[in-house]
């Protein structure tokens, strides 16, 4: 037996260090189901959002950027993670629900004053509204998803982009056209202005923007991995595994996969709206099918049904742009430039890890994990 | 006359034009365990599928716990208590043993979305409640061992067993058997059998059984239907059929009276 959970069902016995010192016993299925259900796990999380609460203070402010914005991505790749990962609907039109996000936080929450519309809205009100507008286009597309697989859905998802692409193009009036662009959502919270170019109380704004997209991560990381391992993650699984033995054991199909659609396009909207007031000004060519792909990569690279493993893509994908001109400098001559040498790792890293890693970056951390587990011995 | 809990009448199921099952009719009563059986082809896993939701008849009638189900979705009749097991196994091959169960007490959990995204109180509660009654099962058909493997990489006879757990996890009224004993050796069949008693005689559930292993059929059966091209040929218990001409005559084709006398003759 594995772990002995039939033993003792009772609560009392629940301590850091486990049952009579031995801390991987463990005697009651709250225990089995917790978050950080081994106390490495428990050590490790705690030391790595610590750290990362320590991290601003520490780097540079463009660094710091990049990281903010993978952050926030991370949110966008769980949101993916959860329709083609988890539930095994092949999803191109993230870009789209990014898109609709974007624009729905910028309108409600974009200054009133400015010259394209904007409400000024609270951040309490523009970012769960741009989750609920985006949720609410996948409500509307997950209907396809339940008559279409693989190879269609994603065809029938790719239109979606080109469909939005079209639109945030000659909708002037909210999203100032194509190479004008508008001002994203207005950034504050509790009167603190996380656009201010002034230090507020010795925090930089690069600091405190780490700090928001930070909280916001942990957040919604956590809402994301409630739902991997509820009964709702598990008929996702059991969708993308077997649909028909999902529905003869009493899944209902099209609930789930609109559900599916739903959640994954709130966690799109939530970081389009986010990341451009971050950002600052967008313009609507940002929402074409290199963003959806970008969010593929991130799937695939970080560990496609996973968590962490989003986070870990988006970070990779967020700090790729930094890994290139880093190895640009090593390229002789004229012959690549920076941008060239990005979309060719992009394509690059992809085929890689779909042949040697095909749980991504996950799958890297799983077996240096295993490793040290049972060292100084092979297993 | 008892109320049988599952009641077929005069089902009719065509793939255009080809005729996969015709005049079917049968009664399943309670803590029976009904064997359908018939060489390849003959609709016995079709009979499943009407049965299931998976296709809808033409014609007829399938009823099932005083509610007519006939063109009912899968995972709705599913929740009125039907639960079944594949030919070819359909686990859920990237989750791990205790999630494949946890599906099979789906409808059970009683939590929506919302309860899901907060794990709220709602939720843990009938995680842990659930997950309890799915221990109790991985008791029973002895596969403590393999609780947290993915069930891909199990063995074939394990796998078998899991399906087999899955569909009790889902606590049913009627429990479907494709060929539980298919390309297994003489241990796994024996392991599985033991289980399949078990079922009947400690958790009363009646069973529909669909094998090709004839003496297992034979053995444990109450009463066998066979079938052949789509109709059934006759009903009755197993030593009846065993001994029906065209039961013999759709097993070794046409062969004559005095063949079939001999037959009947070795197995009295």
């Amino acid at each position: 037996m594995t772990t002995l959970l039939r033993s003792a069902p009772s609560t009392k016995a629940r301590t850091s260090t486990g049952v009579r010192g031995r801390p991987l016993l463990r005697t009651s299925y709250e225990q089995d189901l917790a978050l950080a259900n081994t106390p490495a796990k428990r050590r490790s999380m705690i030391g790595l959002i610590v750290a990362s609460f320590v991290v601003p203070f520490l780097l540079t402010d463009d660094l710091l950027q990049v990281l903010t914005l993978g952050m926030i991505s991370a949110v966008g790749a769980i949101g993916l993670n959860l329709v083609t990962g988890y539930a095994g609907q092949v999803s191109l039109g993230h870009a789209f629900f990014i898109g609709l996000g974007a624009y729905t936080g910028a309108v409600l929450g974009g200054d009133p004053d400015g010259s394209i519309v904007g409400y000024g809205l609270p951040i309490w009100v523009w970012l769960p509204a741009a989750g609920v507008v985006a949720a609410v286009a996948g409500l509307i597309v997950g209907p396809v998803a339940v008559r279409l697989r693989g190879l269609y859905l994603a065809i029938v998802t790719l239109g979606l982009v080109f469909l939005g692409d079209h639109v945030f193009r000659e909708a002037r009036s909210i999203t100032g056209g194509p190479g004008v662009g508008r001002r994203g959502a207005q950034l504050e919270i509790f009167g603190i202005d996380f656009h201010a170019m002034e230090p507020i109380e010795g925090i930089s704004r690069n600091q405190a923007q780490f700090l928001l997209a930070l909280v916001f991560l942990i957040v919604f990381a956590i809402l994301g991995r409630n739902i991997a391992r509820s009964g709702v993650g598990r008929a996702f699984g059991a969708i993308r595994d077997r649909d028909v033995a999902a529905a003869v054991i009493g899944v209902d199909l099209t609930k789930y996969k609109i559900m599916a659609f739903a959640m994954s396009s709130f966690f799109a909207g939530v970081t389009g709206a986010l990341y451009y007031a971050v950002i600052g000004v967008f313009e609507p060519g940002a929402f074409s099918l290199l963003l959806s792909i970008q969010y593929i990569a991130m799937v695939l690279i970080g560990g496609v049904a996973t968590i962490s493993g989003s986070i870990m893509g988006a970070m990779f994908i967020a700090l790729l742009p930094r890994i290139s001109q880093f190895i640009a400098a090593y390229i002789p001559g004229e012959l690549l430039t920076v941008f060239q040498l990005e979309a060719i790792l992009y394509g690059a890293l992809i085929i890689v890890f779909l042949i040697f890693e095909p749980r991504g970056l996950y799958g890297i951390w799983l077996r240096i994990r295993n490793y040290w587990k049972g060292w100084p011995f092979s297993y | 006359m008892p109320e049988p809990v599952v009641s077929v009448r005069d089902v009719e199921l065509a793939f255009s034009g080809v005729k996969a099952l015709q005049g079917v009719d049968f009664d399943v009563f309670d803590n029976e365990l009904f064997a359908v059986i018939g060489p390849n082809g003959a609709g016995k896993t079709s009979i499943f599928n009407v049965l299931s939701g998976v296709y809808r008849p033409q014609k007829g009638s399938v009823e099932f716990a005083g509610i007519d189900i006939r063109g009912m979705r899968p995972h709705k009749i599913a929740n009125l208590g039907m639960a079944r097991t594949f030919q070819n196994i359909e686990l859920f091959e990237n989750l791990d043993v205790v999630d494949n169960l946890m599906l099979g007490r789906h409808a059970q959990l009683g939590y929506g979305w919302p309860s899901a995204v907060a794990w709220l109180g709602k939720a843990k509660r009938s995680e842990v409640r659930n997950r309890r009654r799915v221990e109790e099962i991985i008791d029973f058909l002895e596969i403590e061992s393999y609780r947290q493997l993915p069930v891909g990489m199990l063995p074939y006879g394990i796998q078998k067993r899991i399906e087999l757990g899955r569909a009790l996890a889902m606590e049913p009224k009627l429990l479907l058997l494709d060929e539980p004993v298919a390309g297994m050796n003489g241990e796994e069949t024996e392991d599985m059998a033991r289980f399949i008693l078990d079922v009947r005689d400690e958790l009363h559930i009646p069973m529909i059984l669909v094998e090709h292993d004839m003496g297992l059929v034979m053995d444990l059966a109450d009463r066998v239907m066979a079938m052949d091209f789509g109709k059934p040929i006759t009903t009755g218990t197993p030593q009846e059929v065993q001994a029906h001409p065209d039961v013999i005559r759709a097993y070794l084709g046409p062969v004559g009276d005095e063949t079939i006398a001999e037959l009947q003759e070795e197995r009295a």
